[in-house]
Formats: structure tokens, sequence, C-alpha cells
């Protein structure tokens, strides 16, 4: 117990010592976690449409995600730094990679769940299928997609950790260099802080959720 | 109005919904469609506003062929309740009513304006506008279902079990309330229910469905009267005479008084003489006359219409309107 108080001490000296260099290690970890996870949505979201839209190509688009879920993330970094060589890019694709699945499975599950009444009276008003998917699908889908964003960045921010063995920085550089040379009070200034990191990213996609949410009765109390 | 020619409706998996259907819906006339579980009421209408295509035969809709007419349109020129309601839960109520206006386009302050009518109409409180379906009570979510059919003045309404979700009483005031409106709104109607009472009391005309078939299509009365075949009967029930009561209003078998100057002294007094209890509205049933006729002293009671005696009406007058032959 006292050695775990003392360790936690220590820990939070060396971030006050170390500040900017965590700063520095903070926003390099945050940008790879948000750009892969924006081009993950970007890329995911269309795609998801796509295999609800056309029934064939839902199980191709499906199997790649989830090959891409299947390799572990580590093999995935491995993988990219032959092709492409160490330092942000390498980081960032594998990230994108491995953030896809959750947002693509989340989109499609989102999609197909709603109600076969609820379709028939948006076209029984004679919305045409775009309209319906704008003004009914997606919005009636958007908390499901969502979900899969939230967990999608979670585990992004824990992946991000090993962006550190390419080159790609991030708070890995303390936690993986802390193992190595035993320095624990390194090692839990930088798991702390990234798990402080994902909780706060969480709420953050909560508030969104809610703000440009529909204003629904159950995604109102989250926010209030 | 909507035409049925020889319309045969065969699903993809081989289910034959319908065969051989024809039938006529006259322009402002509501026709019920009504049958057992898995006749093919539902598919009947959703062939008008082709949500499902005729395998065989011709959905005419104002004259024609609505496979040449544009989908899109079509649909929304007809205002359309579905059985399971199916409204929108990501918007406000106010939104699923104003979604076929908003579809065409209207500006917002008439779309405002048509919303708190309607609102009205349904007998909702206002501030429900910005609540959400699943916020409401089943009753006061089909309510709304209608609203938002009506929404855009459609000069075709189908509606599919529309108070289906309804207790008794709550389902009879809304009957009314809708018989009231349908006056006013002069529709064209398809109606679907398997009640053959609310068939009776929304119908001009009723078209009574076995599997896949339409085996009478009549008036309510002509039903009633003579029923085509057994299953028609059985599909009645056995009060027949006493269902009829229910459709046949006094106007129909007083005796009409004969005309007298308007503000005559005599005419006035007889109606509020015996107070609002004592005289009969000419709109009423037979089964409300005869209640009254039953508790009353007199044999013989006035019939009144916007606070004058048009006529009489005694036991004697219903009776005869059945004629000697009909029993029970
Ligand atoms: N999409 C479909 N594919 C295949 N068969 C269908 C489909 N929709 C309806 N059917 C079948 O067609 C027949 C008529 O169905 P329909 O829904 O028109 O009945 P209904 O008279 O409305 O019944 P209910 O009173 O239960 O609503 C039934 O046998 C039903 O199983
Ligand atoms: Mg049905």
């Amino acid at each position: 117990m006292q050695s775990a108080v003392s360790t936690v001490a220590e820990s939070i000296q060396f971030l006050s010592e170390n500040f900017p260099e965590f700063l520095q290690l903070l926003q390099e970890h945050l940008l790879l976690v948000i750009i892969s996870e924006i081009t993950a949505i970007a890329i995911a979201v269309p795609l998801g449409v796509l295999a609800v839209r056309h029934e064939r190509l839902k199980s191709p688009i499906l199997s790649i995600g989830n090959v891409a879920q299947t390799v572990p993330p580590l093999a995935i970094i491995a993988l990219m730094f032959p092709v492409l060589g160490l330092g942000f890019l390498p980081s960032f694709v594998a990230l994108f990679i491995y953030a896809l699945l959750p947002v693509l499975v989340n989109t499609i599950t989102g999609l197909e769940d709603v109600e076969e009444s609820t379709i028939n009276a948006a076209k029984g008003m004679g919305m045409t299928p775009y309209e319906r998917l704008t003004k009914i699908r997606f919005p009636l889908a958007l908390p499901v997609i969502f979900a899969g964003i939230r967990t999608s960045m979670v585990i992004n921010v824990g992946t991000a950790y090993l962006a550190f063995f390419i080159g790609g920085g991030g708070l890995g550089v303390w936690v993986i260099s802390g193992i190595n040379l035993f320095n624990m009070p390194q090692v839990l200034a930088g798991a702390v802080t990234g798990a402080l990191l994902a909780i706060t990213l969480d709420i953050g996609l909560a508030v969104i959720e809610s703000r440009i949410g529909t204003a629904s009765p159950d995604s109102s109390q989250v926010a209030a | 109005m909507i035409e049925f020619e020889n319309v045969t409706k065969v699903y993809p998996d081989g289910t034959k919904a319908i065969e051989e259907v024809s039938f006529t819906v006259e322009e402002g006339t509501t026709t019920v469609l009504v049958g057992p579980s898995g006749c093919g009421k539902t598919t009947s209408m959703k062939l008008v506003n082709r949500l499902e295509e005729p395998t065989e035969g011709t959905v005419y809709v104002d004259g024609v062929d609505n496979m040449a007419q544009d989908r899109i349109d079509l649909r929304r020129n007809i205002g359309y309740v579905i059985q399971e309601i199916g409204l929108f839960d990501h918007m406000t109520v106010g939104e699923n009513i104003a979604t076929v206006p908003e579809l065409r386009e209207w500006e917002q302050s008439r779309i405002d304006e048509r919303v708190d009518e309607l609102l009205e109409l349904m007998d909702l409180p206002g501030n429900y506008r910005d609540q959400y379906p699943r916020e409401l009570s089943g009753g006061q979510q089909q309510r709304i279902g209608v609203a938002r059919a009506l929404a855009a003045d459609p000069d075709i309404l189908l509606m599919d079990e529309p108070f289906g979700a309804l207790d008794p009483i709550t389902r009879d005031n809304l009957q009314d309330e809708f018989l009231e409106i349908q006056d006013r709104i002069n529709t064209t109607i398809l109606f679907v229910t398997h009640s053959i009472d609310e068939a009776l009391k929304m119908g001009d005309q009723i078209a009574i469905f076995d599997v896949g078939e339409i085996v009478q299509y009549d008036t309510p009365t002509e039903i009633l009267q003579n029923p085509k075949n057994e299953f028609v009967e059985n599909f009645i029930g056995d009060n027949r005479t006493f269902k009829q009561l229910a459709i046949t209003t006094v106007e129909e078998v007083m005796e009409p008084r004969e005309e007298r100057p308007p503000g005559d002294g005599d005419v006035i007094s007889a109606a509020t003489d015996g107070g609002d209890d004592y005289a009969i509205p000419a709109d009423a049933s037979l089964q409300v006359a005869l209640t009254k006729l039953l508790g009353s002293e007199d044999p013989t009671l006035p019939v009144v219409r916007d606070g004058r005696v048009v006529g009489t009406v005694s036991e004697r007058h219903v009776r005869s309107y059945f004629g000697p032959t009909e029993e029970s």
C-alpha cells in the first residue's frame, strides 16, 4: 500500500516535471486517434449504407471488416512497417483499419433494425428511397451508429499506444519505454492519462450525440 | 374514386392473397373491407398506393391505371394509416403530422396552421405537438397516425384498422368523431377492419371478404337484410335486427310532420316542453329511439332537428320498418 501510494505520488511528480513532453505526446496520441477515427467513420458509414442498400455487397463488406478486426493490432502495426515505413502514416493506417469494424457493424445493424412498419409508413407517405434513408433510417440508426463510434474510439485510444513501435509517437512512448526501464511512475503517468483521455473522448461523443442526434426522450435523459 | 378490376395478387413466395377482386369506391364515399385475419384486406389496400403491385388486373385511381402514375406522386396524394401505426419515433408529434406537407414543401406557416388544426380535430391538446410518440398512449398514437394521414388534405384515404388498438369506449368516440370529420372533408375512403360492427357503422358500402375474394359488396342495410350466403350470415352474427337498429336513423322511419311556417310557437314548445330527454334527435339511431320509447310514458315521441320538431316516432314505426316477416 505504501509503495502504491508513493508510486502515484512519484508519477504525479514525473508528470509535472515532464509536462511539456507530456503535452507533446498527448497531442500526438490525440491526433492519431482522432484522425484515424474520423477516417474510419468517413469510410465505414457510407460502406454500411451501401451494404444495406445492396444485399449482395453486404457479406463481402462485412468480411473485409471482420478480417481487419481479427488481425491483432500489433500484427497490423508490424505489417505496416515494411509497406509504409516509420512514423505517423503507418500508425494512422493501422489505427484506421482497426477502428473500422465497430462503426461498420453498428451502421449496418442500426440501419437494418429500423422497424419494417416504420419504413412501410414512410414509403406509403411517398418518401423516395433517398428520403427514407436520410429522414427515417439514418436518424433512427444514429444512436446505434454512435455506440459503434464510441466503442471504436475507446479501443482506438488503447491501440494507439502501440504506435510507439513504428515511431508514431504518442503516450506509448512513456508506457512502453517505461516498462522496458522498470520506471513505474512513467508507465503510470502515460497509462492513466490515456485512460482519462478515453473517458473524456467518450463523454465528448455522448454530448455531441445528444446535440445532433434526435432529441428523443431517452437520449435527452442521458444528456441531462 | 378507386376501382379494382379483376385484381389478383400473388406474392413472390406463391401466396395468393387476393383473386379476381373487383369493386368500386365512389368519390366521397367510404367502403369498408371486412373479413377474417389473412383474407387479403391489407394487401388490397397496399395495391391502391402501389406498396404492392397487382399480378393481374388493374387498379384505377381517379380513373387512371395506377401503374401508369408516378409512384411517389400517387402516394403523396393518398393518405395512409397503416395497420401498425408506424409513427416515426425520432420525430415529434408535430413533425410526424407534418410529414407529407413537408415532402410537398408547403410553407412553414401553412404547415404549422395545419398541424394545430389537426391536433384540435383529433382532440389532442396543442402541447402534444412537441412530445415524442413513445410518450403517448396507444390510442393517442393511433389518432396521430390518422392526423398524419389527413395532413395534406388527400382526396383518397386508406385506413388499415385505424382504431384497432383502442378500448371499446375510445373507439366508439373516435368512430363518431371520424364520421363527423368525414361529413366535412368529403374524401374517398377505403377502410379496413375485422369488426363487422365497425364496418356497419363506418361504411357507405361494405365488402365482405372470405379468404382472397369478396363474398358480398353492398350497403350496410342490404347486407343486414339480405346476406348473400351462410358465410356472410355467420360473419354478421345472430343479432342482425339489433345491428340494423344501430345503423338506421330515426329519420328513416318517423312519420314526418307537415311543413309549418318556421317560428311556430307550438312546434318549438313541443320540442322543449319535455326537456332534452324527451325528444329524439333526427339523426339518432333506432337503438336510441327504442330505448327512449321503452322508458317513456308516451307511446309516441317527437323527433327534432335543430330544435324544431320534424316528425314523430312510435314503436309501430320501428316495427313496420322491419316488415312483418322479420323475426327475433
Ligand atoms: N409480403 C408478403 N409476402 C408473402 N405473403 C404475404 C405478404 N403479405 C401478406 N401475405 C399473405 O397474404 C395473405 C393476406 O394478407 P393480408 O395482410 O392482406 O391480410 P389481412 O386481411 O390484412 O389480415 P389481418 O386482418 O390479419 O391484418 C396472408 O395469407 C398473408 O400471409
Ligand atoms: Mg391487415
